[in-house]
């Protein structure tokens, strides 16, 4: 394709056409502090094609990926394996399809997928019917709080403060310009439209959700249940008390790739259908009886609702949710909990090793694939001096509180443990004798 | 095209049979042919307080989503649920069994606003 830029001529008979005399004026609207205020020739000069790549790698390097260090980083983004099988698969020509699947004619891949990908999200949350169109585990959740206060008819959103704290930023966000409030971990009342919690929580720690569903109950408020590890699902009970539940299906299939793209999904009971974000695929048969796939219940989306669309969501996230079905399909059922169960057995090894440091108190009782512990020292400090010892530690969480939230996968070896617990030993004992200790929680 | 003549009708294709101070209110025949097959109705809730203009139920047909419009306040004091299992009515027998709510009306004169038949034929006839 050739590039043929605007000259300066065509840009004022375009200008001319519409009544403008310079093109900002086309950008009124837009907030000025939003606007960029530097000339765009403060770029760099251009460079030839082996400079730029040579310059773009050289900027690749600067990162140290999991896959070279041990890590023990989740919080919502986990290092898993993917099976090579999953990106020749995803690759493959007959999921090749045209920007939209919303022609069945010439989508048949992309909607038989998309089908399996609601049939296996369904299936592992214990809800009735799942869709297959979230950004993120964020939105997905928020999308949530939004349809609980569609089907209350009520304005004000709890969310346990054990939700993942970004989860909580983009909640608010959504909720700066509509309607209620968004408080942290209040009792449900007639007003509440829902109460949102995660299991496993922020901190690791796996919830019974029994009492909270009898309190939602008792003032006819929906419970929503966020998961951000849905490997967690491959050993826990399903959260089939839940109304609706919704998080991040990134661990299958997906790798972190630096915190994106991931994979929202959201499910919920069947009555609650008309009021779901984004559409459904579903199964039927054409004219002939041959069996095909259709997206029905499109109804909410704003090519039809226009400004009254429930869901603003509407692109499928189509290679993860890809990615996420082939992942799942080759592992089966048993290969999912045995998944689960090896996830489980290394954070056990993992929370072991933590608690026989001397100084480390381990803060979580209950737990699936990721443990928070307490130190002596700031755990900023801990993930510097870490680092150091060529570890990723796990995550620093409230900085007075001295926590850290560590993660162990499948991958996470015997030796990575190992090695975190000398180091963190190590580090103790340095910052001990050189008068560096504070208080403990 | 049916247009019964003892109804009254909008321009945004609602009838209406008036009974004493009580309203019922459905779409036209014109409104769900244009529209297709209707998949679902939303209907608002018994009780509700609705104002002249207001949207107070949607259509869903498979390929759009149209709004329901009240031509007169009041309080909705009946609501056809049946429409929820058997939103089809609205193709099959639109001035019949699919009648949508039923509205005490708040302010009569508010009528004078709806069109008879021969004016709603006319008005169909023309963006046809």
């Amino acid at each position: 394709m050739r590039y043929l830029p605007h000259t300066d001529e065509s840009r004022k008979d375009m200008l001319n056409a519409i009544g403008a005399k310079h093109i900002d004026e086309l950008y009124t609207h837009v907030p000025s502090e939003t606007l960029m205020s530097e000339p765009l020739s403060s770029l760099p000069s251009h460079m030839g094609e082996m400079q730029v790549e040579s310059h773009i790698k050289a900027l690749a390097e600067k990162n140290t990926p999991t896959s070279k260090l041990p890590s023990f980083l989740g919080g919502g983004c986990y290092h898993h394996h993917i099976p090579a099988s999953v990106d020749h698969l995803i690759q493959r020509g007959e999921f090749l399809t045209t920007y939209t699947p919303y022609q069945p004619e010439v989508s048949q891949g992309t909607l038989t997928y998309v089908y399996e990908f609601q049939n296996y999200i369904a299936r592992l949350t214990g809800m009735d019917i799942a869709n297959a169109s979230m950004y993120d585990g964020a939105t997905a959740v928020t999308e949530a709080a939004l349809m609980a206060k569609r089907l209350t008819k009520r304005s004000n959103v709890i969310v346990y403060p054990c939700v993942h704290p970004d989860y909580i930023d983009v909640l608010k966000s959504y909720s700066t310009h509509s309607n209620g409030t968004v408080e942290l971990g209040t009792e449900p009342d007639e007003n509440t439209a829902c109460v949102i919690i995660q299991s496993p929580n922020y901190y690791g720690l796996v919830f019974d959700l029994k009492e909270l569903r009898e309190k939602c109950d008792a003032v006819g408020a929906k419970l929503v249940v966020a998961v951000t590890e849905i490997v967690s699902l491959g050993l826990l009970p399903a959260p089939e008390v839940a109304d609706i539940v919704a998080g991040e299906a990134q661990s299958i299939g997906v790798p972190m790739s630096y915190g994106g793209p991931h994979l929202g999904f959201f499910a919920c009971k069947k009555q609650y259908m008309r009021q779901m974000p984004g559409r459904l695929c579903g199964k039927t048969v054409d004219a002939d009886g041959k069996e095909g796939f259709v997206l029905t219940l499109n109804t909410r989306e704003q090519h039809i609702r226009r400004d009254k669309a429930t869901s603003n969501i509407c692109t499928n996230q189509g290679l993860c949710a890809l990615a996420f079905s082939i992942h799942l399909s080759l592992l089966g059922e048993t290969g999912f909990k045995t998944l689960a169960q090896l996830n489980h057995t290394q954070a056990c090894k993992l929370a072991d090793a933590l608690e026989s440091i001397d100084g480390v108190t381990l803060k979580t009782e209950s737990f699936f694939n990721e443990v928070t512990a307490s130190f002596p020292i700031s755990t900023e400090l801990l993930k510097d001096e870490l680092s150091k010892h060529s570890i990723i530690g796990g995550i620093p969480v409230g900085k007075t509180l001295h926590s850290m939230v560590f993660c162990a996968t499948e991958l996470t070896t015997d030796e990575d443990i190992a090695k975190l617990k000398a180091a963190i030993e190590t580090i103790l004992s340095e910052h001990s004798t050189n008068g560096g200790l504070s208080h403990a929680v | 095209m049916d247009i019964p003549s003892h109804l009254k009708y909008t321009a945004e294709h609602e009838w209406l049979e008036i009974e004493g101070n009580t309203v019922t209110i459905g779409i036209t025949d014109f409104a769900q042919s244009s529209l297709g097959d209707v998949v679902f109705v939303e209907l608002p809730e018994d009780g509700a307080e609705v104002s002249k203009g207001d949207h107070f139920a949607v259509v869903e047909s498979v390929k759009a989503a149209s709004e329901v419009y009240t031509p007169i306040s009041g309080k909705v004091v009946e609501v056809n649920t049946e429409l929820a299992d058997a939103p089809d009515m609205v193709n099959s027998n639109p001035f019949g069994d699919a009648w949508f709510v039923k509205i005490e009306m708040s302010d009569a004169e508010e009528l004078e606003d709806t069109l008879d038949a021969d004016a709603y034929t006319a008005y169909v006839e023309g963006i046809q």
